[in-house]
């Protein structure tokens, strides 16, 4: 039950976590998340290394998507150019954090382009030209052979902090989590001002926002340049993660996964974010599960994975879309609602 | 010795450009009845195409049903998915924001595709022939049969659809229902009804799109991405323009077919990517589009 | 009488959409410090007038002049950033957002945070925020009286309390010129006179002009200091509200018929 909860200057009203019983459980997730690797065996870590990756590509959609109103269906090709880009640099020796900067900053120089002509108009055309620049992406990835490999791919030399090589992956989940931890607070703080509100204002109302002098297209831009940043930064984190990377991998399904799961965890809403990414990097590993145990009487049942997926994604749209439209973040925050009344009902 | 631009081949790659651009205008056509009839944007058209060839499919060649019986049983079945979409996925979601429901379509158009390979499988099967094979030789280009009838075959749904919603009293009624709900309703027009009918039509004739394409080619879960390029023809047309939809068809089959005879097949796959963007830089609403002006 | 050389102007606007006439010749000025209302039948264009000079709407003919400047083809983002606010006649609040980020999005041209400093927050963002956030306390929700309401979402007020909510935003971005368009449509006896107090101290505390588009005759001719009638796109009379009031061309629009009939004796 909260009690006791009062505010005695503005910066305090402002904060983030403002009551210390907020802060104690913060102490408590970064300590619990610090010491993950220590309690678990590695195909654990290797999930809690996706699920960090997930977390920022999907956080780059949502300032795109749930808070600006921006559909793009390419968010997986902007993760594939931070992908090449950091290839490219790493093989040449840049330093891992720098290459992140540079893979992050490519995709978003690229995401301006593509949204100049595009933020002119009205929503489906952007998500028809996003669509487009997707299948346009993978067509270079394909075909752009000196540069990414081809169809065989490119090797990513492994990460290195300060000459540290980070060989493992609970090595990498060090790089991860920070990376990501940070990324997720700076997108959280963006809607503290007047960038993030401005955004959302372009959701809900660009007549209004128009009026307020938010200067539509620049801001647009601006919040479609973020997305693609934080998919550049995923994307290059993912090619150091797996040391390799295809085109394959930066398919439409890919980016429908994290429409899914930004619908799924909550649009407009970090927290939500986390939500959607955690409980979507389980959903495909609960999938194999369940065709590992089907196989057993339906050999043939594994050939479903990838449909399976698509099919289960799809549902997971439309159900909570229908169902849950402000997704696991408005259970949670019936959940919170309850614990803080108790024991008096909500 | 080179004798100069072959306007015979240039001729025969534009004929086979515009006959293979009715089957675009007839999906374009399902895309642009929804957009017109509910205002949704259903990014599941390809789908559809695929529902059509799949249960088409079953009928004829796993049931061995006749085709005259496997047809109509096709296309009910696909007019009764689609008008069950509308009544679970599309009534609930009716006063959201478009976005809300773009990303319902989207997430449709994933679970159909996802759902079709995992009941029938990702092999290619092989289609029986609808059409007639045998080719037509106007002069000296070959025309293959099944591509000039699919065209006729297009034309004449088009056509049959058109004089429907001009002169029919249930066609009337879907228009008046598209351009103003409330004072259909306040007239008398069972508006959901029509909007159901309206996700039928276009169910159907995606179905009949699908089947003659994959009778056309062959039968895979591949079938449903092909709408993608559908999607250039509809930006190209204008969202809500049918006429819009017929040209736009026609000019893309030939930017198709004649990209991938002088630039070579692999960037036939992305020629209706490029166009999109191309268009939309240019001329974002289309030929024929309606502009939206929002009343403030 | 001298009067403060006017604020905002328009000369000679002609608007047109395909065949309909919206505006024709409309020529009027809102006087510094003053309060302006615009008034007339249903369709007269008042909104129209409003949009114009908003900036939503381009004018085939005629200027719109801002600070003796001539605005005519700047959008209205910019129009905002010179001191021209205004309220919209169906609620046009940020539905996704509490009633003090709406209102701080008044603040928005006057905040300098780029995508980057916005990023860090910690340092000029959080600064300029606090700031912002201190003066829309004492400026604007102690004197609109939103206080209790600060933290609430938007969607779940009252209609009244949206309006007033509306109008704390525009207030929030220090404007010159208010435009409020029916600031008081569909509101109760008390809310009106809630509000119509509200306006006039906007005017006398703070030396705002005021432009307003009313129906409310009441509210006109208690607040107003000059009246413009529009009817069918043109100006048809001007002038003090008793003046107004007893102009025939002014009487036929509202009543029809012979203007006789309903002048005053």
């Amino acid at each position: 039950m909260r009690i006791g909860d009062f505010r005695a200057s503005y910066v305090h009203d402002e904060a983030l976590w403002p009551t210390r019983v907020q802060q104690a459980w913060l102490l408590a997730l970064a300590v619990a998340l610090l010491a993950l690797p220590m309690g678990v065996n590695g195909y654990v870590v290797g999930l809690a290394c996706m699920v960090g990756i997930h977390c920022i590509a999907a956080a780059g959609l949502n300032i795109m998507t749930g808070y600006t109103g921006l559909i793009s269906l390419g968010h997986a090709a902007f993760m594939g150019v931070g992908c090449y880009a950091a290839a490219w640099a790493a093989q040449r020796g840049v330093p891992t954090l720098l290459t992140l900067l540079w893979a992050g900053s490519l995709a978003a120089l690229l995401g301006v382009v593509v949204g100049l002509p595009s933020l002119r108009i009205k929503g489906l055309y952007l998500a028809v030209a996003t669509l487009a620049t997707q299948f346009l992406l993978v067509y270079v990835f394909r075909e752009w052979d000196s540069v990414t490999g081809g169809v065989r791919g490119v090797n990513v030399p492994n990460a290195n902090i300060l000459g540290f090589e980070l060989l493992s992956d609970q090595r990498m989940y060090y790089l991860i989590l920070p990376v990501a931890a940070l990324m997720l607070v700076g997108a959280r703080n963006l809607f503290r001002t007047r960038v993030g509100r401005a955004f959302i204002a372009i959701r809900d109302k660009d007549i209004s926002a128009e009026v307020l002098g938010i200067d539509l297209l620049q801001y647009k831009l601006a919040s479609f340049a973020l997305g693609s940043f934080y998919a550049g930064v995923a994307g290059a984190l993912l090619g150091y993660f797996y040391r390799a990377m295809t085109p394959e991998y930066f398919t439409l399904q890919l980016s429908i996964f994290y429409l899914a799961a930004i619908i799924v965890g909550g649009l407009g809403s970090m927290l939500g974010t986390i939500l959607g990414a955690v409980f979507m990097t389980l959903v495909p590993e609960i999938l194999r599960a369940v065709v590992a145990l089907v196989a057993q009487w339906a050999p043939r049942a594994t050939e479903v994975l990838s449909p399976m997926q698509q099919l289960v994604f799809g549902l997971l749209i439309m159900g909570f879309l229908v169902f849950e439209p402000h997704g696991l973040l408005e259970i949670w925050r019936r959940l919170r609602r309850s614990f803080h009344l108790w024991p008096f009902r909500s | 010795m080179s004798t100069g631009f072959d306007w015979v081949a240039f001729v025969e790659y534009s004929a086979l450009g515009l006959l293979s651009g009715g089957l675009l205008a007839l999906v374009a056509l399902g895309f642009v009845l929804i957009y017109k009839g509910t205002g949704v944007i259903n990014f599941a058209m390809g789908e559809f195409m695929m529902l059509g060839a799949y249960f088409f499919y079953t009928a004829s060649v796993m049931w061995k049903l006749p085709t005259v019986v496997a047809l109509p049983l096709t296309l009910a079945a696909v007019a009764l998915v689609a008008a069950l979409i509308e009544r679970t996925l599309l009534r609930p979601l009716s006063g959201q924001p478009v976005i809300s429901v773009l990303m319902a379509t989207i997430g449709l158009a994933s679970a159909l595709h996802g759902g079709v390979d995992v009941l029938w499988g990702g092999k290619n099967y092989e289609m029986p022939a609808l059409l007639p094979r045998k080719p037509l030789t106007p002069g000296d280009i070959l025309i293959p049969g099944q591509l000039f009838w699919s065209f006729v075959l297009a034309a004449f749904v088009i056509a049959a659809f058109t004089l429907y919603f001009r002169f029919s009293k249930t066609g009337i009624a879907m228009r008046a229902a598209a351009s103003d709900p409330m004072t259909a309703y306040v007239l008398g027009i069972d508006v959901r009804r029509t909007q159901a009918l309206t996700w039928m039509f276009a169910g159907v004739v995606g179905a009949v799109a699908g089947i003659v394409v994959a009778s056309m080619t062959s039968l895979s879960p591949a079938l449903g991405s092909a709408a993608l390029g559908v999607l250039a023809v509809i930006i190209l047309g204008g969202l809500d323009s049918i006429a819009g939809a017929i040209v736009a068809g026609l000019i893309i089959g030939l930017i198709e077919s004649l990209t991938a005879a002088y630039l070579g097949g692999k960037v036939r796959d992305i020629v209706p990517y490029a166009t999109v963007l191309i268009i939309l830089l240019i001329r974002p609403y289309g030929l024929f589009g309606t502009r939206q002006i929002e009343r403030l | 009488m001298q009067m403060a050389p006017p604020l905002l102007q328009t000369a000679g606007i002609h608007l047109g959409f395909g065949g309909i006439k919206a505006l024709s010749g409309v020529s009027l000025a809102a006087l510094s410090g003053q309060i302006t209302a615009v008034i007339g039948p249903n369709g007269a264009g008042k909104t129209s007038l409003f949009n114009t000079i908003s900036g939503f709407y381009k004018p085939q003919q005629g200027q719109v002049t801002f600070e003796g400047r001539d605005i005519t083809g700047q959008g209205p983002a910019k129009r905002a950033a010179m001191g021209l606010a205004r309220t919209f006649q169906n609620v046009a609040l940020f539905r996704g957002m509490s009633v003090l980020d709406n209102i701080k999005l008044g603040g928005h041209t006057r905040l300098h945070a780029n995508p980057l400093s916005a990023l860090w927050y910690l340092g000029p963002a959080r600064r300029e925020e606090t700031a912002l956030r201190r003066e829309i306390e004492r400026d604007v929700i102690d004197f609109l009286e939103i206080d209790h309401v600060r933290n609430q979402s938007v969607a779940s007020l009252p209609y009244g309390l949206q309006k007033r909510v509306e109008l704390a935003r525009a207030l929030a971005m220090r404007p010159k010129v208010l435009m409020l368009d029916e600031p008081v449509a569909g509101m109760n006896r008390e809310e009106t006179e809630d509000m119509a107090r509200f306006i006039l101290d906007i005017q006398e505390e703070r030396g705002i002009t005021v432009l307003l588009i009313e129906h409310d005759m009441g509210l006109v001719m208690d607040i107003s200091n000059h009246v413009v009638v529009l009817n069918f796109g043109m100006v048809i009379g001007q002038g003090t509200p008793a003046e107004v009031r007893h102009q025939p061309d002014v009487v036929r629009a509202y009543l029809g018929g012979t203007a006789a009939a309903g002048a005053s004796a």
